[in-house]
């Protein structure tokens, strides 16, 4: 009986060092390519050619930032272009998500649920099937380097209606509506002022995720915008790639940095808030 | 689906006001944003996909005589086959790996008999590459499996692997297994959330019951976890399918010109090439477009089809059972 135990826990000891290594290995992993991409930023193209990968900062993060003046590459462009793309599509889509999925709990209406199968069937609907269509109207209208066309379209964002209906069917409470419709509130201020603030949770954890995927998006912007002054970071990303750049080393890795920093900042402060919605958009879909 | 009835149920029982035009006046504006930049694109993409539309800055076309000239071309185009073969080895190659570590990962940390510290930390860490804008992914990873002097190549010549420096992008199936790694890098932390987010929701009770009956931690995983979170895990399988046939800012980034014998070609690279490089066909991508769309939906619709039917034919056993219960208890009674 005794040997029996100790066999069990040894056992059980083996797998949890196995478990650590496995779990270490993928962590050091998810850090590396960072770690090398940070440290060699500093570097000159020199020391990079050298030795490649160091785990220690050199001093020549200055000059590397000098190799941009006159290229097209433009960090600061790229960043504002993003920043405003990503804050008013966050919130225009939380915002008309929310107005959407207050309709769609709230009121009964004939074609609320006809609406919400619709909803459902082109939640699906990836971006880029349409893409074709989408450039020649917007290339028509003579809109093609307009921050707009990338902005506007995230009124309509049906995965988020999805999300926002399920919070709202679980937070909200009718009898809160109908004691401001006596106090005589207008329906449209009872979303704003009473409906808005119970769904604070759910609009933190979307506004999150449509604001890194809106950042993180290339496909669209890459199409549209021509004007090298709309670029959007990932653009800018890619011009990386061309070959005047090519030698530079120390200029590419910053200038990879440079669009990481930002979301490695917003990331490992809300981590927590993150993680948990991913898991919470798993659970409901 | 189940969300659906659920919600409907919880709706029935909750007071409707009649105030049901604002019903209609608040859906207006996602209504309208919808006609203008989804519908209306679609119907334009399929309409194109019909002409002769080509040429950078036109707009004018005419139909084709024989409507369906474009998706002939595109269906015996050899580099529209390659591409689409790549799309589909590319998202194998990525996605049985990254649910097998997802499930792997979700079965260690959500087994009660071991306890592992810093859970958090490493959820943390193993997601993080899924937030990072995935057109730097690609050029820092070019970067890093640089020819000759990149820290891939300095790497395994210090450990002493190699004596030369190693072309990594000039090798095809390096360069397609390299696309795998980073989508599989990118994305098996978000599967590993989303699945462990499921085990928890789990009644606890069943895994005692289980630990009590004397089932192994294996014997539990398999027949307990994996049912239990199926939805999940059909969920997962559909999002990424249709992710990983959408594929693009990886294999359009990772390699120059898609890689030796456009071995990194996908289809929405080939769509892009197509219709924004070259001699901008955009008649033809439209047409590749719209047949991979039509390829998407028939491949949801068996995913969901496939389960659907598993589902009612439990369901029919089940009621089946009852009754033969229901009979012999009474048979017995009498």
């Amino acid at each position: 009986m005794a040997s029996d135990l100790r066999t069990k826990q040894r056992a059980s000891i083996g797998l949890k060092i196995c478990i650590y290594v496995v779990s270490i290995l993928l962590a050091v992993l998810s850090i590396f390519p960072f770690w090398v991409m940070f440290c060699n930023c500093t570097r000159s193209t020199n020391e990079i050619q050298e030795h490649a990968v160091s785990f220690l900062p050199s001093v020549y993060l200055m000059d590397n930032f000098k190799v941009y003046e006159g290229k097209d590459f433009n960090p600061f462009v790229g960043f504002v272009n993003s920043m405003i793309i990503s804050v008013f599509s966050t919130g225009l889509a939380v915002y008309f998500s929310s107005l959407t999925a207050y309709a769609l709990t709230a009121y009964e209406w004939k074609l609320r649920k006809p609406f919400f199968s619709f909803i459902m069937a082109v939640m699906m609907i990836p971006g880029q099937v349409t893409l074709i269509g989408f450039y020649q109207m917007v290339y028509k209208l003579g809109f093609t380097n307009n921050l707009l066309m990338l902005i506007l379209p995230s009124i309509a964002a049906p995965m988020m209606v999805f999300f926002m209906r399920q919070y709202l069917q679980g937070a909200l409470s009718m009898e809160i509506v109908q004691s401001a419709r006596i106090d005589g509130a207008g329906e449209f201020r009872i979303f704003n002022q009473i409906v808005l603030p119970i769904m604070k949770p759910a609009i933190a954890t979307q506004a999150i995720f449509t604001f890194v995927s809106s950042w993180n998006r290339l496909f669209e912007p890459l199409v549209l915008l021509t004007s090298k002054d709309k670029y959007t970071m990932p653009v800018m990303v890619s011009l990386l790639k061309g070959d005047i750049y090519k030698t530079e080393y120390g200029a590419v890795y910053l200038g990879l940095s440079m669009t990481v920093l930002p979301l490695i900042i917003i990331y490992l402060s809300l981590s927590r808030y993150i993680v948990s919605g991913v898991a919470l958009g798993g659970v409901k879909g | 689906m189940a969300i659906k009835s659920n919600g409907g149920r919880v709706v029935r029982n909750r007071k409707l006001v009649n105030y049901s035009k604002y019903g209609y006046i608040f859906s207006i504006p996602f209504v309208v944003a919808f006609l203008i930049f989804s519908l209306y694109p679609v119907i334009y993409t399929t309409v194109i996909g019909f002409t002769d539309l080509k040429g950078l800055g036109v707009t004018t076309f005419k139909f084709q005589e024989d409507p369906f000239t474009n998706f002939k071309t595109i269906i015996s185009n050899a580099t529209f086959k390659i591409a689409l073969k790549n799309t589909v080895i590319i998202w194998i190659g990525n996605f049985i790996p990254q649910i097998g570590i997802a499930l792997l990962l979700t079965a260690w940390y959500t087994d009660n008999r071991t306890k592992i510290k810093g859970k958090g930390v490493f959820k943390v860490l193993f997601y993080l590459p899924n937030i990072i804008t995935s057109a730097t992914i690609a050029i820092l990873f070019s970067t890093l499996f640089g020819y000759p002097m990149g820290p891939m190549n300095d790497v395994l010549m210090t450990l002493g692997f190699i004596k030369e420096p190693f072309y990594f992008m000039n090798n095809k199936k390096i360069a397609q297994g390299l696309v795998m790694f980073i989508q599989f890098w990118m994305w098996y932390g978000y599967t590993m959330v989303t699945l462990i987010s499921g085990v928890i929701g789990i009644d606890p009770a069943i895994f005692e019951a289980a630990e009590i009956d004397g089932a192994s931690r294996t014997q539990t995983f398999f027949f307990i976890t994996i049912p239990c979170i199926r939805t999940i895990m059909l969920f997962t399988l559909v999002t990424s399918m249709i992710g990983g046939l959408n594929m693009f800012d990886i294999p359009k980034l990772l390699v120059n010109a898609s890689g030796p014998d456009n071995s990194t070609l996908t289809t929405s690279v080939f769509i892009y090439n197509q219709a924004f490089s070259g001699s901008y066909m955009y008649a033809r991508a439209a047409a590749a477009s719209m047949m991979m769309f039509v390829v998407i939906v028939i491949l949801s619709c068996v995913i969901f089809y496939i389960l659907r039917d598993k589902d009612e034919e439990q369901l029919a056993k089940l009621r089946k059972a009852d009754r033969k219960a229901e009979r012999k208890a009474m048979a017995g009674g009498m």
